[in-house]
């Protein structure tokens, strides 16, 4: 009865209204550079992005939920895939790739080859220690938390860094169990 | 022809965060409508403890004589109910139009504050239009 969940973004992203990407990228710089300007140190431009990338992530998990179709997902392995193929296929037109699974299948890390915030940026010497995507992780974890999953995200590989890819690690810390907290019987 | 009595939506903690009313018949004061809904937030919590099925995800659908009490609840734990004329059909269906509506102009409205009472105008007309739409399919029928 319930719908099956979507193996891919691709159907609910041709139907949402989408912005100019080269505006999106340019917004998301600009807000960069502000902040810079504002704290002046990078430590709490990356606390600050991540703060504002939780604050978006709480709201934007309903729109996920009520757009994508998505059901409850069984295990924390199908929630790292419903990010990375419907999650971030939604909303930034590109799909991650989950690997590096540990034993307990609690921590995993995500992939992206393509990131449509970085297009035109290039890291000067003085911001070497800014992770200039940390809104995602923020993001992430600020959605996770509405349904109920405390994790922890961190930047593992980054190609303004010099890396190959965008690799976030993705850490589910603990369950919070949905059940109402009175237990009278006990 | 009035299929819609009236809309809430609750917010996690069982606190009510929007009402509208759309029947004449049992207006209710705003007290009233709170009592109702935390009366609901509970009476659903206790529906997922009562079940029978693992699993279960409380109450979708109250009948009464008067009235049916449709009920939708996110995997964020907000609620959306409808309660409108026995057998009105396609509720499932408006309530999760009106989730979209929700996350559309409330949640992304910047000044509006989590959890809190929504007082949106962009909501209420799309709302409003939402559940015309759904009258005049119904008097189509």
């Amino acid at each position: 009865m319930a719908p099956l969940a979507p193996r891919s973004g691709d159907a609910v992203f041709a139907s949402v209204e989408r912005v100019n990407a080269e505006l999106f990228t340019l917004t998301y710089g600009a807000i960069v550079r502000q902040l810079i300007t504002d704290l002046e140190e990078v430590e709490e431009v990356n606390k600050q992005l991540d703060q504002m990338g939780y604050n978006i992530g709480v709201r934007l998990i309903d729109e996920f939920l009520a757009k994508s179709n998505v059901s409850r997902c069984v295990d924390f392995k199908e929630t790292a895939e419903v990010i990375a193929k419907v999650g971030f296929k939604m909303f930034l037109g590109v799909t991650a790739t989950v690997i590096n699974w540990d034993a307990e299948g609690t921590s995993c890390s995500l992939v992206l080859e393509d990131n449509p915030l970085v297009d035109f940026v290039e890291l000067p010497d003085t911001c070497q220690g800014l992770s200039y995507c940390n809104i995602l992780s923020g993001v992430i974890r600020g959605a996770l938390e509405m349904v109920s999953m405390k994790t922890e995200i961190t930047w593992v590989r980054d190609m303004l860094q010099g890396d190959d890819a965008y690799e976030l690690r993705v850490k589910l810390l603990k369950q919070v169990p949905e059940e109402y907290p009175y237990k009278d019987d006990d | 022809m009035a299929a819609i009595y009236s809309l809430f939506i609750i917010n996690k903690s069982g606190g009510l965060i929007f009402y509208k009313d759309y029947g004449s018949a049992g207006r209710m004061d705003t007290n009233d409508s709170l009592r109702l809904a935390s009366l609901w937030h509970s009476m659903h919590a206790i529906s997922q403890q009562l079940s029978p099925i693992v699993g279960c995800t409380g109450i979708e659908l109250l009948q009464a004589d008067t009235f049916d009490l449709h009920c939708f609840q996110s995997l964020t734990g907000t609620k959306f109910f409808v309660v409108c004329e026995p057998g009105t059909q396609h509720m499932e269906v408006l309530l999760k139009v009106i989730y979209e509506l929700y996350t559309d102009y409330v949640l992304k409205n910047p000044f509006y504050e989590m959890e809190m009472p929504i007082r949106c105008e962009l909501f209420d007309l799309n709302l409003s239009q939402a559940i015309q739409k759904d009258r005049v399919s119904l008097l189509g029928r």
